[in-house]
């Protein structure tokens, strides 16, 4: 999933400075699983900027919405009778939310509330770890399943660099050193010869240097 | 190798035999040319070549090729030293013409600290190739006259490949197939990380000549002195990949006040002495950080002058 985390309040607070009338808007997709943007952050949000508005003595409503997605225009579109009421929305989504409310409603000021932060998994509840850098080629099939570009610190296609120490990486004790992994895993699994097998310069045009990117599938286009 | 793939007066010597003995300059945080000059006049007639550094651990200096060019001015021979995380690969092959076309004629290819170490913690770092695709890339470069696109060079830049290689680092286990597959991919000689662990760097150079390595590439053993045990306590805790074993900072702390650096400089040259006689070694890479000014007794303490002239 998409993990994200909230906004400071005080960015949002001084984004909203001059609102009287704001939209918290959430999305039960990936931000609603990772505790950040679903119907019960929104409501939190809400109160907050409720709490802070009457500590300051200024007059300001806050309504709230969920949305199923905000990453689907059909779900976007649910709010087209009702954005117009107000100053501003704060979408509770990932870096994609706030964008498909600012090209579906262009005359609506549309707020980020929360800082997306990587595509990965739940380690344990409450703490999330980065997994695909979507790099658009998926090669984690010759690394034993782990991906070291994503996870190594330098991309590293070719094996771990001389700063990998009992198992962390060289920028912190906090990082594991990917490679660490690979070497142990394949190792064991009696395939030194994958690791010793030299892998070529990636081509990334799949990846993200390759310009902002777009699928099409035609046998799903109508 | 009947004939020199570059030229490089590192390669004549390391090819006719002789134990090499490199250094290495780092290029001041500036413009100062003076300072680096006066750097460069100490090693002068002690070492074979000098590496010089690309923005060591990820702090801004002079840029090696820039500093690798006033070397050559000086009349001492650059090692340059390139990083794959400040350039992307159209980057990288330019400046590969670039410094081959003004004379530079050994590259060393590293992976490079990451940058949370050096002094702009928040840049975006490159990567878009790692040290094993640099050395192959040189070599494609250099052998097979194309660039890593495909397309013809019109001339190539041969250049003596050179390549890092830690024997401390982890997983253990795996370092010296890392060492194998860089001397696959292209490696001419190989510099290792500093070594202070002498029994463990025997065991890494047997393994290396069990499988025959050092007939396929010239290893040269890095060694860099202790100025002090502050320095041999920050090595041993602080610097990842590095081991330091308690037995060295017992016997710099044993040698008392004022005398730790001379202590640090005997142990070093212990060293040397036993990699002229380690099999499968063929000269030694003395970093003697910020501390060029000592190489020159350190050379005729390890009695590695005067250097031969191929």
């Amino acid at each position: 999933m998409i993990v994200a985390e909230p906004k400071p309040i005080k960015e949002i607070l001084e984004m909203t400075r001059d609102c009287g009338k704001i939209l918290v808007v959430g999305c039960k997709g990936c931000v609603t699983v990772c505790n950040v943007g679903g119907s019960k952050e929104v409501g939190i949000l809400a109160s907050t900027l409720r709490i802070a508005a009457k500590r300051d003595g200024k007059e300001l409503t806050v309504d709230e919405h969920t949305l199923e997605r905000q990453c689907d225009p059909e779900y976007i579109d649910e709010l087209k009778d009702k954005v117009a009421a107000y100053d501003a929305v704060v979408s509770l989504a990932c870096g994609v939310g706030p964008q498909f409310l600012s090209e579906r409603y262009p005359a609506q000021k549309i707020f980020p509330g929360v800082n997306t932060k990587f595509m990965g998994g739940a380690l344990e509840h409450g703490m999330w770890a980065e997994r695909c850098a979507g790099c658009g080629t998926c090669v984690v099939h010759h690394f034993g399943g782990l991906c070291p570009i994503a996870r190594c610190s330098k991309s590293l296609l070719n094996g771990p660099c001389g700063g990998s120490s009992g198992g962390k990486c060289e920028i912190s004790p906090d990082v594991e050193c990917i490679w660490d992994m690979i070497v142990t895993k394949l190792m064991q699994e009696d395939r030194l010869d994958d690791l010793l097998q030299f892998r070529p310069a990636k081509d990334w045009t799949t990846a993200r240097d390759g310009g902002p990117r777009r699928l099409i599938r035609e046998e799903l286009v109508k | 190798m009947n004939e020199y793939r570059s030229g490089s007066n590192l390669e004549k010597v390391l090819k006719a035999g002789h134990f090499a003995f490199t250094g290495e300059c780092g290029p001041p945080p500036g413009a100062n040319v003076e300072l680096l000059k006066k750097k460069a006049q100490h090693l002068k007639g002690c070492v074979d070549a000098v590496n010089v550094t690309d923005n060591q651990t990820a702090v801004v200096r002079m840029a090696s090729w820039a500093a690798s060019l006033v070397l050559l001015q000086e009349g001492l021979e650059p090692n340059f030293q390139m990083v794959c995380r400040d350039r992307n690969r159209l980057a990288i092959q330019a400046d590969i013409l670039g410094v081959f076309t003004h004379g530079i004629r050994n590259m060393l290819c590293l992976s490079g600290d990451h940058q949370k170490f050096g002094n702009h913690p928040g840049s975006k770092n490159v990567f878009d190739i790692d040290s094993m695709q640099l050395i192959n890339l040189v070599k494609t470069m250099r052998d097979d006259g194309k660039f890593l696109n495909g397309q013809d060079i019109d001339v190539s830049p041969n250049l003596f490949i050179g390549a890092a290689s830690n024997p401390f680092g982890d997983p253990s286990e795996f370092r010296v197939y890392r060492l194998a597959k860089k001397i696959s991919a292209g490696a001419d000689f190989v510099q290792t990380q500093c070594i202070y662990n002498m029994k463990r760097f025997r065991e890494f150079m047997k393994q290396a000549v069990d499988m025959g390595l050092h007939e396929k590439c010239y290893i040269l053993a890095g060694v860099t002195p202790m100025k002090s045990v502050g320095m041999a306590r920050y090595m041993a805790k602080q610097v990842p990949g590095m081991d330091v074993p308690d037995e060295l900072i017992n016997r710099l702390k044993g040698a008392g006040k004022g005398k730790v650096a001379d202590e640090g400089i005997r142990f070093a040259v212990e060293q040397i002495e036993e990699f002229k006689e380690m099999e499968g070694i063929a000269g030694v890479h003395l970093m003697a950080i910020e501390w060029e000014h000592r190489v020159p007794e350190i050379a005729k303490m390890a009695g590695v002058l005067p250097r031969p002239k191929v």
